[in-house]
């Protein structure tokens, strides 16, 4: 363990058989010191971003029925829906209004929708003062099979309406072993870095994210970081790594878990992201996922970002998880922590220091 | 002075002193200071964790102290005002299931009750479950019993002692500055006879446990001297077994609009902090119950060796607002434990080990 500790102390990159040990016997304190060296090597001020953001869900129809979700419905299901373009244009207009930076929007695979919904919702909701982040790989891979188009072409279109970054949602684990049995209608993670990669080469920015803490093992996450930092290396285009705990209300999947995340492998989550994503800048502390007290003691463990505000949030709440804050409060938590805040754009640019 | 010369001083045994607290206190290196609070628990209790089935017992809330930070007192009239007769306190413990090692009493000072009744609570605990351990009363209630019958804390602690008391918890401590308590509890006794009682306590054989209550109106200044205080009391005469920083909930008492809740690296770092001035103390507990149990466990790896026990119906904190379950089950405690890279040891009151898991 020494040996391991010390090649990260210089620096050097970890292999996979590496990560998986520092996952199973790092000691949760290294864990943290180490990644806080890495942090501040990057960052090297006290600076801890966050975003003013706000979620939109276009639809819940979605016929892939991951077992971990709670938020999909069938189209004939009672409170089955989905937004018009003049309905998202409201939704838009009233978080302009609250100073919102960023729209984050997704929605479920809903095969009805035509394509020209999509591109019309980019060129509509661009119009505003509200950055429009939108559509994770799972669904630019289901507008290029309703449009029969590639997925160069439908993100060519899609910059063309004026997209100009993409979410890293959809990537849960990338494993196959874990999607088969999860999430088996979904694209598998050879096409989830196909889409992504596709993105970067047009300078669209993603994220990546990874939802962890049902059935994957240690490998299994540590394959998902070593596929995300190898696409990485070729394209740079990932701008950060978020990692969620899976919420187990309201979901098949739930009834299949007995473990229950804890704090601690929450932490041991964000270090060692931090430690073997060496080619990322910035890896997000959510203060959603585990709440704000182990949010905030994660920001000595290798995060320099708290993420987003969430001022409307739909797909967790549907998993009994509700979060809520407030610019103010998400400072403090910052502050006392011992770091320093600022607001930042979707692309981790200062909008100001608070 | 930087932490790095700190770590060494307590590498080498040298006590250390106020400057080297403050330091602690204000550094913003969580992980460090995590890392020496840590390597004084190994010396102590190397890798193990220890937690107690235990049952709380609030037998009463009216309370004539009626302190500023405090929820749970009643004055009498409300709907919600109650206390226990010792049928009550009995058939309670007789619900919770075998294998319970001690129960924790504690209650508000009641306006009427006589001395006999707090004699035969103990004396009936005592002789329906003669395998229980006792911990009753904190030094605030002594000192009201004290009163109550003009006897002498040595006298009141006998009396006590005879019926069945084993050990006593460290609550009512607060904090030892006379600044704070005139602004916040001006009815509750000063530091010189919560020191007192504890004496007297262990000078009788009746370990006790201390207390410190922050994240309200005190100084980091005055954490640091009650913490020095304990560890002078405890160099006197010592008896201690655990020492247990209690973080405040405002919610639901008159600070609830001027305080917010203190946040989780504090918490970590006065838990740390205790660890590493308490070198005398055996034990440094991490109450879930004040610091959610995910901080509780976070805390493991800031000096404590205890995460306190099974608890069942804690009715003190919850009226403030505390968000952590009611009660936790043991194999709950057992994961908890493991989960955070220790082994877990059942343990009764006294510290005397029960089973390893």
């Amino acid at each position: 363990m020494i040996e391991l500790y010390k090649k990260i102390e210089n620096g050097e990159r970890l292999t996979k058989d590496e990560g998986v040990k520092l996952l199973k016997e790092g000691d949760f304190l290294k864990l943290g010191e180490l990644a806080n060296l890495i942090r501040f090597r990057k960052h090297p001020n006290k600076t801890v971003t966050f975003i003013l953001d706000t979620n939109i869900n276009y639809t819940n129809v979605c016929y892939v029925g991951c077992s971990f979700c709670a938020f999909y419905r069938n189209k004939d299901d009672k409170d089955a829906y989905t937004l018009t373009i003049e309905e998202l244009k409201e939704k838009i207009e009233e978080a302009e209004k609250n100073g919102v930076e960023t729209a984050l929007i997704q929605g479920g695979l809903n095969t009805e929708l035509p394509y020209s919904y999509y591109l019309d919702m980019v060129k509509e909701l661009s119009k505003s003062s509200v950055h429009v982040h939108a559509f994770s790989p799972p669904e630019i891979d289901l507008m290029s099979k309703i449009s029969k188009k590639s997925i160069k072409e439908v993100l060519i279109d899609l910059k063309n309406a004026g997209l100009t970054t993409i979410p890293g949602g959809g990537a849960e684990i990338l494993s196959e072993r874990v999607r088969k049995r999860i999430s088996p209608k979904k694209i598998d993670t050879a096409r989830w870095l196909e889409i992504m990669e596709e993105a970067h080469n047009l300078g669209i920015k993603t994220t990546a994210t990874m939802m962890f803490g049902h059935i994957e093992t240690d490998e299994d996450i540590i394959e998902h970081l070593c596929n995300v930092r190898k696409l990485q290396d070729r394209t740079n285009g990932f701008r950060a790594f978020i990692a969620w705990d899976f919420k187990k209300e309201n979901n098949e999947l739930g009834k299949r878990v007995d473990r229950v995340t804890s704090g601690i492998d929450y932490l041991k989550i964000v270090a060692i992201s931090r430690i073997m994503l060496d080619n990322f800048d910035n890896i997000q502390a959510s203060w959603a996922s585990q709440g704000k007290d182990v949010g905030e003691v994660a920001l000595h463990f290798g995060a320099n970002d708290m993420g987003s505000m969430l001022i409307e949030e739909n797909v967790m709440r549907q998993a009994g998880f509700r979060a809520e804050s407030t610019v103010e409060e998400i400072s403090n938590i910052i502050r006392k922590s011992g770091f320093e805040p600022a607001l930042r754009t979707t692309d981790y640019k200062i909008v100001k220091y608070l | 002075m930087g932490l790095d010369a700190i770590e060494e001083k307590i590498k080498y045994g040298e006590p250390i002193d106020i400057k080297d607290a403050k330091e602690i206190l204000s550094s913003f290196d969580l992980i460090k200071i995590g890392k020496i609070a840590r390597s004084v628990k190994y010396k102590k209790s190397d890798k193990k964790v220890y937690f107690v089935f235990n049952k709380h017992i609030n037998y009463t809330n009216l309370c004539v102290s009626k302190c500023k930070f405090c929820a749970f007192y009643r004055n009498g009239e409300e709907d919600d005002a109650y206390t226990m007769e010792i049928d009550d306190i009995i058939e309670e413990i007789a619900k919770m299931p075998k294998g319970i090692r001690e129960v924790h009493i504690v209650g508000g000072l009641h306006p009427n009750k006589p001395f006999s009744y707090y004699v035969d609570m103990v004396s009936s605990i005592k002789k329906h479950f003669k395998d229980i351990n006792v911990k009753a009363f904190t030094a605030v209630e002594i000192d009201y019993f004290s009163k109550l019958e003009g006897l002498s804390y040595e006298e009141t602690l006998k009396t006590l002692k005879d019926a069945g008391l084993d050990s006593m918890p460290g609550g009512g401590a607060e904090v030892f500055s006379e600044r704070v308590r005139k602004k916040l509890y001006p009815n509750k006794i000063p530091y010189e006879k919560w020191a007192e009682v504890h004496k007297i306590a262990h000078s009788l054989k009746i370990p006790t446990n201390a207390t410190l209550l922050f994240g309200h109106i005190e100084t980091d200044d005055e954490i640091i001297d009650h913490l020095f205080k304990l560890r002078k009391i405890q160099e006197e005469t010592p008896g201690f077994l655990c020492f247990i920083p209690l973080s405040f909930h405002p919610s639901n008492t008159p600070l609830e609009k001027t305080i917010e809740k203190v946040d989780a690296v504090k918490e970590l770092k006065v838990l740390a902090l205790s660890r590493i001035i308490l070198d005398n103390f055996p034990h440094i507990k991490a109450y879930w119950v004040m610091l959610s149990p995910k901080i509780g466990q976070i805390g493991l790896h800031f000096g404590a060796d205890d995460i306190d026990g099974t608890i069942g119906q804690e009715r003190v904190t919850h009226a403030a607002g505390a968000k952590s379950p009611l009660g936790l089950a043991k194999d709950n405690m057992v994961g908890m434990i493991k989960n955070a890279g220790f082994i877990p040891v059942e343990r009764d009151a006294l510290y005397n080990e029960i089973r390893v898991y």
